[in-house]
């Protein structure tokens, strides 16, 4: 018999519909899941049984009496530890947020409520999602279920894992460098980074405010767009929020590649890409191909610029965004004695973890006085030669694609010392960040230690339907079916 | 000021704006509330808040530019102005640099040297900080405060900023620059600008030079002046001791300063280690401004008259200057005015008596003028019996102050008080030609070509008539009948 | 340009309180990466519009309207010392 934890929101929510099981069952299903796969995986920094169950049981009685708010009502979804959750402790992983209940919700979070989502908890990351690999936690790192002597990707590795272990239908994170696709690719689940404004930032604890954006992961292309439209569209509290009405993305889902022009980025697919990781996605480009896409190469130019710009703007912004905690009105205050100067300076030496404050210290660094134009000026110039240049492949291509990630997942601690191996890891999905466009990551093969390998889509500002429309095709061309192997093993079995 | 020396004054002002939430959530602009009380995520900086841009401030914001004359710019930038303090809770305050709302402008002032034009460089947009209370031994100083208290009600509290040119030259200039802002922001309706409370507050810079000298010198900055007396006192004392240093073989040294209104002078603020490094760039959670073409028209179009121009016409209506001014600045005075005028009124006296003896009455009475029932009519009513010789000015005061006591309209105070003056020729006739048939010496005296008697007979004429008739009926008839 | 770093000054402008050693270190890792960012500097970007927001979208302003505050109780039960309603943080000024 399978295991409800491991269907599709879709097949869930139609068994839901038929009274097949119910929202407790489902939610039983993946607690348990969570139980056998926790000490091992740690992708959750905080289950909310509690409150898990009281939202599953109001969507039951909801069913009960014909109400119906959705595809996901009843539907357990797990929340990246970035995401304001009014009552529930949100730290973003690390120490200086230890123990903070958010008074209010992330617009995202309350539209996810509303739409009668059961939130499972809240998923581990690198901490204010600053890293590719989830072990930057102050809590402790998450393991990858493929292999766990391996490492998720990140920021959002525990949101990733919890969709590939079974341990949450679906999830969301955050994604700023490629924080939810890169991990996606290493964890062989469908990730999202929606077009900048698509989904409210508002509750989202803030990376680099001018690249986050919150999306979400799941394990097929068509649960990433049910849960993306219950999040999308307008939010008053949100000044960058995109004001125009979001279409529905479904009728994507099914149109086929016929005629739709795909431009390879030969940037992405040369030097620094593993030849396995090549290989699996030069053999996806070859079957839409074989499925009439009109399959181009292309050129970014600027793409090999775009992780130093990145690297300039991200934490320059990041040092003005971290600038609040600072141990006056909540989290970590330090006990030394001093003046209030000391009392900041001390709560922030010992709250921030070392990613946090190099990333911090650099950006104050690229915004001081004198080197502002040789750094963070500069960047935000190279970020409009990146913007033109996919302007330029966009006059050409409906869709662009590479390698989400150079390589699969690496070992535990093989780049935690090493800062700018780190950094390479996003030079894939960067781009995207830049420019402000739509970008998917969706599985399609393993390598030969059987780790699961990224295909990225790339769509134009706004084009999430053609985004969308070749993921699906991908999927079905591809047809992977391998999961991971905490996901299938008899220990997670009842 | 010392001959042979001359002062260089910019002056910096914080306007805090009088919309009904804040600039970048909804709680209320209510700095009285209980503390903390007026505060969201946003305003107290929780992880994860963002900003919204409140349309009506940047609305107030281009008013103000469009009446100090500025250009506003059609597109302009939020930046984030980076410093730690306990009172700023993102430790960044948003605020604007290059691309502000306005720019350019200038404002015109009238100082006892005559007037100036001060230019106005920049008027942007930005947002309050809390308000600390620092607790100890020294009564509230923060150098002797063993802690502090933060009350985030203000943080967050729309605040313009308005920069002029180093135009100003001397401490009546500062004042006379600082009441005018004072009046416009009044006449827009934007802000209370209550220097007192802190919604209006000035930093003033200064520096010295010898007279003819093009180089400026070193300037100070004093900061948070709350009323108009300070600001003159401030740059006053700065002058003074700024050239006293310098003639004293000293130099002035850049550095902040804050006034103290007990000692009466300027004091060097505890200087930080190092110069600030405020890191500005533009905000990301913002998007540009944008101030379209058809928008900052019907800004203009709405903007009401400004005191400038109010004055300019109240004097080409006759009024003088000086009560042109004292009626421009009160909407009571004013309002009353130009209902008088309308109905046909003499602006010149309307404007005598409401500067003068309105508001002595009021005064005396501990009143304020619109809790009178004294109307613009009222004072039409008024001005017409003086006109007409049916009341002589001086009963028209006491008609004017019976008026506010609220005894009635003037004329029937005046009918009441058997104050009106008697105009008909032939009833005064009688009596002047009485007086001189009792007084022959006198009429002989100025048949003679002595006219020292011609008081004393007015004067027994004006007794006979028990002083109603109109005065200047009875020097002419006095006169015609004396001198043939 | 050669990367050379006030380490120390940066951290103060941070406000983050390091040691000798830590101060050592993160003072290289930032000379390391920015060396790599140096290479944006090589570009040629004359005339190049800095890009500081990904979407082309102006204003997006809200009414003038009052909305719900707070209640103080959840937000100051989670500040680290509080008084009379109030944050309190230690002395301002050093001795
Ligand atoms: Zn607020």
């Amino acid at each position: 018999m399978t295991d409800l934890a491991d269907l599709t929101i879709a097949r869930a929510a139609s068994g839901l519909r038929t009274g097949e099981f119910t929202a407790a069952d489902l939610l039983e299903a993946v607690m348990r899941r969570a139980t056998m796969t926790e000490a091992q995986l740690h992708a959750y920094l905080t289950l909310d049984h509690e409150g898990a169950a009281t939202a599953a049981e109001e969507a039951d009685r909801a069913f009960a009496a014909g109400q119906d708010h959705g595809l996901l009502q009843g539907i357990p979804i797990a929340l990246k530890d970035n995401m304001c959750t009014r009552g529930v402790e949100t730290t973003a992983s690390s120490k200086i947020l230890s123990g903070w209940v958010p008074p209010y919700d992330a617009t995202a979070v309350a539209r996810l409520r509303a739409a009668g989502a059961v939130i499972t908890g809240k998923t581990n990351m690198d901490e204010f999602a600053m890293g590719s690999s989830t072990e930057n936690s102050a809590f402790g790192e998450t393991r990858n279920p493929w292999d766990t002597d391996r490492v998720p990707g990140g920021s959002s590795g525990g949101s990733a894992v919890a969709v590939a272990a079974g341990s949450a239908f679906g999830a969301f994170g955050s994604d700023t460098g490629g924080s939810i696709r890169q991990p996606a690719a290493l964890t062989g689940v469908v990730g999202m980074k929606p077009t900048y404004g698509l989904v409210s930032r508002y509750g989202l604890i803030a990376f680099a405010s001018s690249l986050d954006q919150i999306g979400p992961f799941a394990r097929t292309v068509e649960d990433v767009v049910l849960l993306l439209e219950a999040v999308a569209g307008f939010d008053a509290l949100d000044s960058t929020s995109i004001d125009e009405p979001t279409p529905g993305f479904g009728d994507a889902l099914r149109t086929g590649v016929e005629g739709v022009r795909v431009g390879v980025v030969t940037e992405l697919m040369g030097e620094g890409i593993d030849p396995e990781v090549r290989a699996a996605v030069q053999a996806t480009v070859d079957r839409l191909a074989d499925a009439g896409a009109a399959v181009g190469e292309v050129s970014l130019p600027s793409s090999e610029h775009a992780l130093s710009a990145y690297y300039l703007i991200a934490p320059a912004e990041c040092s003005s965004n971290l600038a609040r905690f600072d141990g006056v009105r909540y989290g970590h205050r330090s006990s030394i004695e001093g003046t209030t100067e000391d009392m900041m300076s001390h709560s922030r030496a010992e709250g921030f973890g070392p990613e946090v404050i190099r990333r911090i210290l650099l950006g104050t660094y690229a915004l001081s006085a004198g080197y502002y134009d040789a750094f963070y000026g500069q960047a935000q110039k190279v970020r409009t030669l990146v913007r033109r240049d996919f302007e330029e492949a966009y006059a050409d291509y409906d869709v662009l694609v590479s390698p989400t990630s150079p390589t699969t997942a690496f070992p535990v601690g093989e780049r935690a010392q090493d800062p700018l191996a780190m950094y390479l890891s996003d030079v894939c999905t960067i781009p995207s960040n830049l420019s402000g466009d739509p970008s998917i990551s969706v599985p399609v093969g393993v390598d030969a230690d059987g780790l699961p390998v990224g295909f990225q889509i790339m769509a134009p500002a706004l084009g999430e339907q053609v985004l969308f429309q070749v993921a699906a095709e991908v999927e079905r061309l591809v047809d992977f079916q391998d999961r991971a192997r905490l996901a299938t093993s008899d220990e997670v079995k009842p | 000021m010392k001959p042979g020396w001359e002062a260089v004054i910019g002056v910096e002002t914080h306007v805090e704006l009088s919309t009904r939430s804040k600039m970048f959530c909804r709680c209320p602009v209510d700095v009285d509330a209980a503390p903390n009380t007026a505060c969201c995520p946003v305003c107290l900086a929780l992880p994860g808040a963002l900003p919204v841009p409140n349309e009506q401030a940047i609305e107030d914001i281009v008013k103000i530019g469009l009446a100090l004359d500025c250009a506003i710019n059609e597109r302009s930038l939020f930046y984030r102005k980076n410093y730690f303090y306990p009172d700023l809770p993102k430790n960044y305050q948003i605020s604007q640099y290059t691309f502000p709302v306005c720019e350019h402008g200038s404002i015109e002032i009238e100082a006892e040297d005559g007037p100036v034009t001060v230019g106005i460089t920049r008027v942007h947009m930005e947002e309050d900080t809390g308000k600390s209370t620092h607790v100890g031994d020294g009564g509230g100083r923060i150098h002797d405060a063993d802690h502090t208290l933060l009350d985030f009600n203000r943080a967050g509290v729309p605040l313009v900023e308005i920069v002029t040119e180093p135009d100003l030259r001397t401490p009546e200039q500062a004042r006379a620059y600082g009441s005018e802002l004072q009046r416009i922001v009044l006449a827009l309706g934007v802000s209370d600008a209550k220097l007192e409370a802190g919604s209006m507050r000035f930093d003033v810079n200064v520096s010295v030079r010898r007279t003819g000298d093009p180089e400026f010198g070193t300037r100070t900055e004093t900061k948070n002046v709350n009323s108009l007396r300070s600001l003159q006192r401030v740059v006053a004392f700065e002058i003074d001791r700024q050239v006293e240093l310098i003639e004293a073989g000293g130099s002035v040294t850049q550095e902040t300063r804050h006034w103290n209104e007990e000692t009466a002078q300027t004091a060097a603020m505890r200087s930080k280690e190092e110069s600030e490094d405020y890191r500005y760039f533009q905000d990301p959670d913002l998007l540009p401004l944008e101030v379209s073409e058809p928008w900052r028209d019907a800004i203009l179009a709405s903007l009401p008259e400004l005191p400038a121009d109010r004055r300019a016409r109240y004097v080409e209506a006759g009024a003088d200057a000086a009560a042109a001014e004292l009626l421009a600045d009160s909407r009571g005075l004013s309002s009353r005015f130009e209902e008088a005028v309308a109905a046909g009124a003499n602006a010149r006296t309307v404007a005598i008596w409401l500067t003068g003896d309105v508001v002595a009455h009021l005064r005396r009475i501990d009143g304020d003028i619109d809790a009178t029932v004294l109307s613009g009519d009222h004072l039409a009513e008024l001005s017409a019996m003086v006109e007409a010789g049916e009341l002589s000015s001086s009963a028209a005061k006491d008609v004017l102050t019976a008026t506010i006591d609220g005894e009635g309209s003037p004329r029937d105070i005046a009918e009441a008080k058997d104050l009106m003056q008697v105009s008909d020729v032939g009833e005064i006739e009688v009596a002047v030609d009485a007086v001189l048939a009792a007084n022959a010496d006198a009429v002989a005296k100025i048949a003679d070509g002595d006219m020292k008697p011609m008081g004393f007979l007015i004067g027994q004429v004006m007794r006979e008539t028990g002083g109603k008739a109109d005065p200047k009926v009875v020097q002419q008839l006095v006169r015609a009948k004396t001198q043939g | 340009m050669p990367v050379d770093i006030d380490i120390a000054k940066v951290a103060k402008l941070a406000r983050i309180a390091l040691t000798d050693d830590e101060l050592d270190q993160y003072g290289h890792q930032l000379e390391d990466i920015l060396e790599h960012a140096e290479r944006v500097q090589a570009l040629p970007t004359e005339g190049i519009e800095p890009t500081s927001h990904p979407m082309p979208m102006v204003n997006g302003f809200r009414r003038d309207e009052v909305g719900e505050c707070l209640d103080p109780d959840s937000f100051l039960s989670q500040a680290p010392d509080t008084r009379d309603g109030q944050f309190r943080v230690p002395r301002i000024l050093g001795e």
